[in-house]
């Protein structure tokens, strides 16, 4: 349990400063502070029960369908990591307390410094490979905060979006690699796969697989290729820089690569990949350090140099090569952090980092001198500091190293050039920052930084020269660290002394052609002059720049923002797979065969031809048109009626009333004719395309209508009257059977109205005053005719609809026509009185009946779990009154209630609405002054 | 009987469709229409073309099939909530645009970009 709360201390750690911000900064690092330490203790309080030789692991299941388990392991590596990432940690939080300036959010600062700590450790600890791979992302998301945190400046935001990019691709490569890994062991359990090394090296995904993986490694560890994010992201404040480019960020990916070392390493292509790009990325990196001008981008590239060094050794592989490679993560975190801090310091007193302007400061500040001096020379690897220590073992190795046959001397020759550029870098660093004599005055008098600002520096340093002159010291650490990355215990001694061997003449060597090659490093600076230096962040921004051109490209050829071209393109492909669909049938007509035709059926199907064609060909006068689409909406009324519909045959025909007075109210504000736009070309192709999809459909529907259909309707018919009490089954499927179906359909319908009710708020509209051929409007705005009838028939519709309603359950009828019925009723009051006129009388808006109608049905639908039953389930029972005699009420009758008053809230919503825009439009019987507004809102658009 | 049906439900998708790939709202509205007309027809005629049948259970059988009519009636309903839908975007439209083509975007927008 305890394991859990070392990886979640940290996490919680992030709302700490978060909360504390506001009160004094003292205040706010401290409590920062607090959880991470308690995290470290925890951690190392377990370092006895691990020495004894346990793994310690604690696993909850997280989402178990995904193999995703919340496990975390402490062994001897995550020991060490844990005791790196949450040591230096707090030594960079005491660091940064005196770095940041007043005005800094500081807060914000601690807890994306907590983040990114929690994120390490998770990768550290992490028992399953998606675990591992989710803090690896969420290290890339916390990093981008940390890089960019002074977001006003562009070079930070630049760093921090290439880091993003570089590590965030890399992790995806990650991502798939570790599925892969899944796959082949079949658990995402670590334990499971670091048994597994055997079944993964013969998998024939091996390399496939190992390329993903290091992929991720190499992006996040900056290694050649992928090192050039490392020097931007220098950009960031400079405890970023010391904590991520020391001990963790660059770590994860050689921390990734010692964790699955057992199960992906031990093969020829691990070794030859691993060793080599980490040897190149070890003279790239020194070789560019030992130009730079900036004291920080001297630093990152000797980081990128360092890690390639790690890299190398874990690409060797052997016993001693590991320890090597576990010994160098320990040192290069201890003097690179050291270094880093003092960097930030100097920075800080001086206002520059730029060699050429620094020198002379070992008499302003002397103490931060003799510490630094102290981790430079660790860096270049001066006998008695730890970083010679690891760097002899590395010269060893590569002489043991049984790679690249003939060419194997090549290895050692390499890394003892790595040696002699890193020995001139550093002297470099030192003694241009330090002893040289300043070129010119700094602008203000550098003086030493507070001593607890120095703190860090001064215990870093100490361990420098500690490991150094006893490195027995670390064994133990060392060797349970090993344990876990070797798959086996191993015996080993560190000794600063080990005779007069090859391995000390290549540290000798490195030495003396390292001083050598900085005091002559005026002639080689001449030399590489003329080479025009590659600045990787214009070559990135261009990259990326020309991806998204290149993406807006394909995006228009494909988003041409045409409807015309997305629908065509529809078409076709729902054409082709029609086609296909058709062409595998057999034969088209099926065994039931054709029934009888007659007189009548000949007339409406011509009717409906007819109508079809007409709206088609005369769509260019609107008015003409719509009244050929009333023809067919009122054929297939017929139709209906015809095949034993009757419910349909009553919707659709009061749908088409209410249709046809929506569309000709509209059309009353849009142009009367279409413009004749398409080229013939274009008509016969989409005249071609229409047809064809006709004659699939038809085709389509012949073949059903003459297959004998097996249908489920059988149950609707039986039940219907035991199960839901009316002998209408129609009705009884929408409201009881389906009626969750319905209760959905029902309230689309209002919002559809609400969203209408919506859109023609504050709608401006273009009037006409005169009608297509130029005649002005009648002035007889409400015909007396009219107005006599529609008042006459109102009564009489509205007792039609409550009949409907009433015997909805067994007689054709319902809620859903009952509802168009009394909708079309006081539609045509409104036409035949005005809107004003029936506002008055009908003074209460529609919305809310929609609303209390869906509100109603769904209420009904709960009423049933009062009873225990699932939703919408429905009762009945017979009563009797005196003189109506017996009848029955189901509670389905109040689920169509409230259907019948969302379509009548939703139709009325939709028409009055409309209508009600109309009215203040309406044109006046001046023809002169709405001929005026009508221009005025004319001109008024074409300025908007 | 049927291919007679078919052909009809086969005659309106096209013309509906034909509408459909107009420039213009209004034709494309009533278009949609059109093609739900032709549609609502279509899936009607799923449960088979039944001439006389009973209405209501309550009698010796020869029913039309039900469950095809029930799906259709809330079809044409939800249908009439879409097209008005539709028609009063395309009005907005029109208001905001300055014209009715369906890319909604005013003439400078389309004359810029071609």
């Amino acid at each position: 349990m305890t394991l859990l709360w070392i990886a979640l201390l940290p996490l919680l750690g992030v709302l700490v400063p978060a909360l504390t911000a506001h009160r004094r900064r003292r205040f706010c690092s401290l409590a920062t502070a607090a959880l991470p330490a308690l995290a470290l203790v925890l951690t190392l309080a377990h370092w006895p029960s691990l020495a004894a030789g346990e793994v310690l692991r604690f696993a909850v299941d997280w989402m178990p369908a995904l193999g995703l388990d919340l496990a975390f392991r402490l062994d001897g590596l995550a020991l060490l990591f844990n005791s790196l990432i949450v040591g230096i940690g707090l030594l960079i939080l005491l660091y940064a307390h005196y770095y940041l300036s007043a005005t800094e959010p500081f807060g914000r600062f601690y807890a994306y410094l907590m983040l990114f700590m929690a994120s390490m450790v998770g990768i550290a600890m992490a028992d399953n490979l998606l675990l591992l791979w989710l803090f690896w992302e969420l290290t890339g998301l916390s990093s981008f905060l940390l890089i960019g945190f002074w977001s006003h400046r562009s070079d930070a935001r630049k760093g921090a979006r290439m880091a993003l990019t570089v590590t965030g691709a890399g992790g995806l490569a990650l991502l798939a690699g570790v599925l892969l890994l899944g796959d082949i062991v079949g658990s995402f359990d670590m334990n499971v796969v670091l048994a597994s090394g055997e079944t993964i090296l013969a998998d024939p995904r091996y390399s496939l697989m190992l390329g993903l993986v290091l992929l991720g490694a190499f992006t996040k560890s900056a290694q050649f290729p992928f090192h050039f994010w490392l020097p931007h992201a220098m950009a960031a404040p400079t405890p970023v820089s010391a904590y991520l480019h020391s001990a963790t960020m660059v770590k994860a990916g050689i921390l990734l690569m010692a964790r699955l070392h057992p199960a992906i390493a031990g093969s020829e292509l691990w070794s030859l990949i691993v060793t080599l790009t980490g040897m190149i990325t070890l003279i790239y990196g020194a070789w560019f350090a030992l130009f730079k001008t900036d004291l920080k981008a001297i630093l990152a590239f000797s980081t990128v140099s360092h890690l390639g060094l790690i890299t190398v050794l874990l690409g060797i592989g052997s016993p001693m090569a590991l320890v090597a490679a576990l010994f160098h993560i320990l040192n290069h975190a201890t003097f690179k952090a050291a270094l880093f801090m003092s960097a930030g310091i100097i920075d800080h007193e001086t206002g520059t980092r730029e060699i050429a302007r620094l020198g002379g400061l070992r008499r302003a500040m002397p103490v931060t001198a003799l510490l630094s001096t102290i981790a430079g020379a660790a860096m270049a690897g001066v006998p008695l500091f730890n970083g010679f220590l690891s760097k002899e073992m590395l010269f060893a190795e590569t002489l043991a190293a049984p790679l690249l046959g003939g060419l194997g001397w090549l290895l050692p020759v390499l890394a003892t050039l790595g040696g002699v550029l890193s020995v001139a870098y550093s002297l470099r660093l030192i003694h241009a920052v330090f002893f040289k004599e300043p070129r010119e005055a700094p602008a203000q008098p550098p003086h030493e930084p507070p001593w607890l600002m120095r703190a860090p520096v001064a215990l870093l340093a100490l361990l420098c020269l500690v490991v150094g002159v006893a490195p027995v010291l670390v064994e133990g650490l060392l060797g349970l660290a090993l344990e876990p990355v070797l798959g086996k215990a191993f015996e080993f001694h560190l000794s600063i002394w080990h005779g007069v061997n090859l391995p000390l003449m290549m540290s000798l060597v490195a030495l003396i052609v390292g001083v050598a090659a900085y005091w002559r490093h005026a002639n080689l600076r001449r030399l590489i002059k003329g080479f025009r230096p590659v600045d990787a962040r214009l070559v990135f921004e261009a990259a990326i720049q020309s991806l998204g051109r290149i993406a807006e490209r394909n995006l228009a050829r494909l988003d041409g923002g045409s409807l015309q071209r997305y629908m065509t393109l529809l078409l076709l492909t729902a054409l082709v797979m029609g086609v296909l669909g058709l062409a595998q049938m057999p034969v088209l007509t099926g065994s039931k065969g054709n029934q009888p035709l007659d007189g009548i059926l000949l007339l409406g199907a011509g009717l409906l031809i007819f109508g079809g064609i007409g709206t088609a060909a005369t769509h260019r006068y609107r008015l003409i048109s719509l009244l050929m689409l009333s023809v067919v909406g009122l054929v297939v009324a017929l139709t209906f009626a015809r095949f034993s519909a009757p419910d349909l045959a009553l919707t659709q025909l009061s749908v088409e009333v209410v249709t046809m007075i929506l569309l000709m109210l509209a059309l009353f504000f849009l142009p009367q004719k279409t413009p004749k736009e398409s080229s013939n070309r274009r008509n016969l192709r989409d005249v071609g395309l229409a047809g064809a999809l006709g004659v699939v459909v038809a085709s389509l529907n012949y073949a059903v209508l003459t297959r004998d259909n097996a249908s489920i309707s059988g149950f609707f018919l039986e039940n219907s009257v035991p199960g839901g009490g009316g002998h209408n089954v129609v009705n009884v499927i929408l409201v009881d059977f389906r009626g969750f179906d319905t209760l959905g359909e029902i309230t689309v319908l209002a919002l559809a109205g609400l969203a209408i009710f919506k859109l023609l708020n504050r709608l401006r509209l273009f009037m006409p005053h005169s009608d297509g051929e130029g005649r002005l409007w009648s002035p007889d705005r409400y015909p007396a005719i009219l107005t006599s009838i529609s008042m006459a028939l109102l009564p009489l519709a509205l007792l039609v609809s409550a009949f409907i309603f009433l015997r909805g359950h067994n007689q054709p009828g319902g809620g859903f026509i009952a509802g168009l019925v009394t909708a079309v009723a006081l539609i045509l009051l409104y036409m035949a009185r005005g809107v004003e006129w029936t506002q008055q009388r009908l003074d209460f808006p529609y919305q809310p009946v929609a609303i209390v109608g869906v509100a109603t049905a769904t209420l009904t639908g709960l009423g049933s779990w009062l009873f225990g039953y699932p939703f919408l389930t429905s009762a009945f029972g017979h009563f009797s009154l005196p003189l109506i005699g017996e009848f029955e009420l189901a509670t389905a009758m109040l689920f169509d209630l409230g259907v019948y008053l969302a379509v009548v809230g939703a139709t009325l919503m939709i028409l009055a609405n409309l209508g009600k825009v109309t009215t203040p439009h309406r044109p006046a019987k001046e023809a002169t002054e709405s001929h005026a507004t009508d221009t005025a809102s004319r001109s008024g658009k074409e300025k908007h | 009987m049927e291919s007679l049906y078919a052909i009809t439900t086969g005659v309106l998708t096209a013309c509906g469709l034909y509408l459909v790939l107009r420039g213009r709202t209004f034709p494309v509205v009533v278009g949609l229409t059109l093609l739900s007309y032709a549609v609502n027809l279509f899936l009607f005629s799923m449960g088979g073309l039944t001439t006389d049948g009973a209405a209501i259970v309550n009698g010796p059988g020869g029913y039309a099939d039900p469950l095809p009519q029930a799906l259709v009636l809330t079809a044409i309903v939800i249908g009439f909530a879409m097209t008005a839908f539709v028609m009063i975007l395309a009005m907005r439209a029109r208001s905001e645009a300055g014209n009715d083509h369906v890319d909604g975007r005013s003439r400078e927008d389309r004359e810029g970009r071609s």
